[in-house]
C-alpha cells in the first residue's frame, strides 16, 4: 500500500516536477487559476444573493477546497467521469458547466441546469461526464462504482472519480462499494475530500482511525494515498497515479485529500465559527492554506503572470458571476405544468408505453 | 402451447432479452452459479457466462446502487432481490437514486433498470421476509411497479419492463414460481398499464393484483357454484402505471366492487383504487366499496395461521355477499 502523510506545514516533495505537471503549459496553469477564481467568485456572489433571499434550501459552499475539484477534473479524458455529493458547485464548474446554468439552478429557474428541479445539491451535466450532485451522504458512492462498472462492461478505458466527504466514510454503502470495487476490479477512484468536519462533528469525534481515513482501504486490499489539497500540483500528481491505475489495471484507488472549508457546512451553519471550530483555526487556514492564494502566488513566482494579470482574472470571473446572477434573476420560473415533466422518460416522450395507463394520480 | 412453470416463463424472458440486447445483464445474490435461490435463473449462467450473469455478495445497497449507476451510462441491469423484503437495506438507492435521478437532473439522466424478486407472505418466514412493498414503491413518482399473477403475464411483462426506459419494480411470488401456465413459443410483450380481465362477470367486480388475483378467481368460482353469482376479476398486473379505464369499465358494469390486496390495508394499493373509484365513478356504485387485505399486523410465522392472515377466498366471499 502506498503510504504518505500530508503535513500541511511541510510539503517535502515538489509535485510541480511530477511528469503530469511538468508538461503543463503556461496557458494550462492560468486556466486552473481562472477556474479556482471562478468557483470562488461564483460562490461568493451566490452567498450574497442567498442572503438576499433569492434562493431557497441549502447552500453548501466549496470555498477553500477549490484546488481539489480543479486539480482532479483537469485530468479527465474522454471516458473519465465524475460524481460527487451535495457540495457540488466546484466540481460542476471544474468540468466546464457554465455559471449561468448553475446560478439559474440556485435561483430555481427554468433555465437552470436541472430546470429548477434539483437546486444547489443537484447539478448534473452528463454531456460533460458529470453525474451530480447527490444529497444523501455516501448515496453516490455505489453510483460511481456503477459508472466504473459500465465503462469496464463496455470495454472503455476510463474511470469514475467518485467524491465523498469525511463524514461519508462511516456509511455502510461506502464500505459495500469498496468491497465490490476490489472484488470486481472496477476503475473507480474514491476521493475523500477531508475538510475535517461532517457538519459540526470533527473527524476525531466521528471516525475511528489510526493514521488517516483512506487507510480503511487496506481492509479491502485497495491502494490508497493522501494528498495535500491546498497544492494543486500535488492533487494532480496523486490523482494521475490513480487514473493511470484505473486505466491500465482496472483497479480502484482511495485518495484522501486534506482540505478545509472556509464557510460552514451550509450557510445555515451558525456554529461553525467559535462553536465546533475556533475562529483562530478558520483564520489560520484562510491566511496560510488558501488554495487560491497559494496557486496564484505560485504562478507569479514562476513568472507566468503578474499581480495585475491575476487581479484581472479575479475581476473577470467576478464579472461573469454577476452576469450569471442577472441571467438567473431575469430567467423565468419553471411552469406549474413542468412539475410533472421529467418524472418518466416514456411519458415525456409520449411513447406508446407513456400513453398506456395512468402514471400520475392527482385526482 | 407449452405448459411451463412461472419461474421458467421468467427465465425465457431473461434469455430472450439477454440475446436481444448486449446491455442487458442479470445481477444479484446466487443468480449465476447457484442458478438462483428459487431457480428462476437456472441454466442462464452456464449459457451466457460471467459477463451477463453476475453473482453479487450480500450487499443490496451496493449492487443496486451499482446497477443504477450502470444504467445511467446506458446499461440495462436486471437486479434480483432474493426477497423484495430486502429492499429495506437498499431503500436509499431505490428511492433517491433510481426514483429521483431523472427528475432532479431535469430529465438529463435515465435509469432503465429492473429490480425484481418475490414479494409475498404466506411462506412462514416471519415478518422480515414477508413484505409486499408494491404500495411503498408505487408511492414514488419516477418508479413503475408491476405484479404478475401468472407465468404468461410474468414473461410478457418482464420483457416489456426490461425494454422500458424507466425504473421498473417487478413483484413476483415464491408461492407461484412452480405454478404452470400456457406460454406461447413465439415472442410476445404485455404492456405496463394494461389490466387483464381474468374472469368476466356481471354481478360484482373483484380487483386484485399478483397472487390475490388468483385468490379472487377462486372466490369467483365458488360464488358461481354456490350462489350463481357472476363475479368479474380484474387483474391489474401493473400498479403504476395503472389501467384505471379497466377498473371503471368493470365497476360501471357490475356496480359493486371488492378490492383484494395482499398489502396491509393502510395506504395499500386497494386504498388508492377505492379513492379513485369514489372520486371518478361514485354514481355507478350501488353499494359501498369493500376491501379484503392482509390482516393488519406484521406477518405471523405460525404456519397454520399465516395463510389466513392473507386474503382468502372465504373472506372475499363473505365481503361480496355482504354487498350483494
Amino acid at each position: 500500500m502506498t503510504q504518505t502523510t500530508a503535513d500541511p506545514e511541510v510539503s517535502p516533495v515538489d509535485y510541480a516536477k511530477a511528469e503530469i505537471n511538468a508538461s503543463l503549459t503556461k496557458e494550462d496553469k492560468i486556466r486552473f487559476l481562472r477556474q479556482i477564481c471562478a468557483i470562488r467568485n461564483f460562490e461568493r456572489i451566490a452567498l450574497k444573493y442567498y442572503n438576499e433571499g433569492k434562493m431557497g434550501g441549502f447552500l453548501h459552499l466549496y470555498i477553500g477546497q477549490e484546488a481539489v475539484a480543479v486539480g482532479t477534473c483537469s485530468l479527465m479524458g474522454e471516458d473519465d467521469h465524475v460524481i460527487t455529493a451535495y457540495r457540488d458547485h466546484g466540481h460542476a464548474l471544474a468540468v466546464g458547466m457554465s455559471m449561468k446554468e448553475c446560478m439559474a439552478e440556485l435561483f430555481g429557474k427554468a433555465t437552470g441546469c436541472s430546470k429548477g428541479k434539483g437546486g444547489s445539491m443537484h447539478f448534473f451535466a452528463p454531456d460533460k461526464n458529470y453525474w451530480g450532485g447527490h444529497g444523501i451522504v455516501a448515496g453516490q458512492t455505489p453510483l460511481g462504482l456503477g459508472i466504473a462498472f459500465a465503462l469496464k462492461y463496455k470495454g472503455l478505458k476510463g474511470c469514475c472519480m467518485t467524491f465523498l466527504g469525511d463524514g461519508a466514510v462511516n456509511q455502510g454503502v461506502f464500505h459495500e462499494s469498496l468491497n465490490l470495487a476490489a472484488l470486481w476490479d472496477l476503475p473507480v477512484i474514491y476521493i475523500i475530500e477531508n475538510n475535517r468536519y461532517s457538519m459540526g462533528t470533527s473527524i476525531e469525534r466521528s471516525s475511528a482511525y489510526k493514521d488517516c481515513l483512506a487507510q480503511r482501504a487496506d481492509a479491502y486490499g485497495i491502494v490508497w494515498d493522501v494528498a495535500n489539497g491546498e497544492d494543486l500540483y500535488e492533487v494532480r500528481a496523486k490523482t494521475a497515479v490513480a487514473i493511470d491505475r484505473a486505466h491500465r489495471e482496472s483497479r480502484p484507488t482511495v485518495l484522501e485529500v486534506d482540505t478545509y472549508r472556509h464557510y460552514g457546512h451550509s450557510v445555515a451553519d451558525a456554529k461553525h465559527k467559535g462553536g465546533y471550530r475556533s475562529a483562530e483555526e478558520i483564520e489560520k487556514y484562510k491566511q496560510s492554506h488558501d488554495p487560491l492564494v497559494i496557486w496564484r502566488r505560485r504562478l507569479i513566482e514562476e513568472g507566468i503572470l503578474t499581480e495585475e494579470e491575476a487581479d484581472e482574472i479575479d475581476k473577470e470571473t467576478r464579472k461573469e458571476a454577476m452576469e450569471a446572477v442577472k441571467f438567473a434573476d431575469e430567467s423565468p420560473a419553471p411552469s406549474m405544468d413542468s412539475i410533472q415533466e421529467d418524472v418518466y422518460y416514456e411519458v415525456d416522450r409520449q411513447t406508446e408505453a407513456g400513453r398506456t395507463g395512468r402514471h400520475f394520480f392527482n385526482d | 402451447m407449452p405448459l411451463i412453470e412461472y419461474r421458467d416463463a421468467l427465465n425465457q424472458a431473461f434469455a430472450e432479452e439477454i440475446e436481444n440486447d448486449p446491455n442487458v445483464f442479470l445481477i444479484g445474490e446466487e443468480v449465476a452459479e447457484y442458478d438462483g435461490a428459487y431457480k428462476v435463473t437456472r441454466g442462464l449462467w452456464k449459457k451466457y457466462g460471467d459477463k451477463r450473469l453476475i453473482d453479487a455478495p450480500i450487499s443490496e445497497a451496493g449492487f443496486i446502487g451499482l446497477a443504477v449507476g450502470a444504467s445511467m451510462l446506458g446499461l440495462r441491469p436486471v437486479v434480483e432481490l432474493m426477497f423484495w423484503s430486502f429492499c429495506t437495506v437498499a431503500y436509499d438507492q431505490i428511492i433517491n437514486n433510481a426514483g429521483c435521478i431523472r427528475y432532479m437532473s431535469g430529465g438529463l439522466i435515465n435509469c432503465p433498470i429492473v429490480i425484481r424478486g418475490p414479494a409475498n407472505g404466506g411462506t412462514n418466514v416471519g415478518a422480515t421476509h414477508s413484505h409486499t412493498p408494491e404500495n411503498w414503491l408505487a408511492n414514488i413518482p419516477g418508479l413503475k411497479v408491476v405484479s404478475a399473477a401468472t407465468g404468461y403475464d410474468a414473461k410478457g411483462l418482464m420483457k416489456t419492463a426490461i425494454r422500458d426506459n424507466d425504473p421498473v419494480m417487478f413483484m413476483e411470488n415464491t408461492l407461484l414460481y412452480g405454478e404452470k401456465s400456457e406460454v406461447p413459443e413465439e415472442e410476445y410483450f404485455i404492456p405496463l398499464g394494461k389490466a387483464d380481465i381474468k374472469r368476466e362477470g356481471s354481478d360484482i367486480t373483484f380487483i386484485a393484483h399478483g397472487r390475490a388475483a388468483l385468490t379472487a378467481l377462486e372466490a369467483a368460482e365458488r360464488l358461481d357454484e354456490d350462489h350463481g353469482i357472476q363475479a368479474e376479476v380484474v387483474d391489474l398486473r401493473s400498479i403504476r402505471p395503472l389501467d384505471e379505464e379497466a377498473i371503471y369499465r368493470s365497476v360501471s358494469k357490475t356496480h359493486r366492487v371488492v378490492l383484494v390486496d395482499e398489502n396491509k390495508p393502510f395506504c395499500g394499493v386497494s386504498a388508492q383504487i377505492a379513492t379513485m373509484i369514489q372520486e371518478n365513478i361514485f354514481d355507478e356504485l350501488d353499494a359501498p366499496i369493500r376491501r379484503v387485505c392482509t390482516i393488519d399486523a406484521p406477518a405471523i410465522y405460525s404456519p397454520s395461521i399465516e395463510k389466513n392472515q392473507l386474503p382468502t377466498a372465504e373472506r372475499i366471499i363473505e365481503k361480496a355477499l355482504g354487498i350483494l
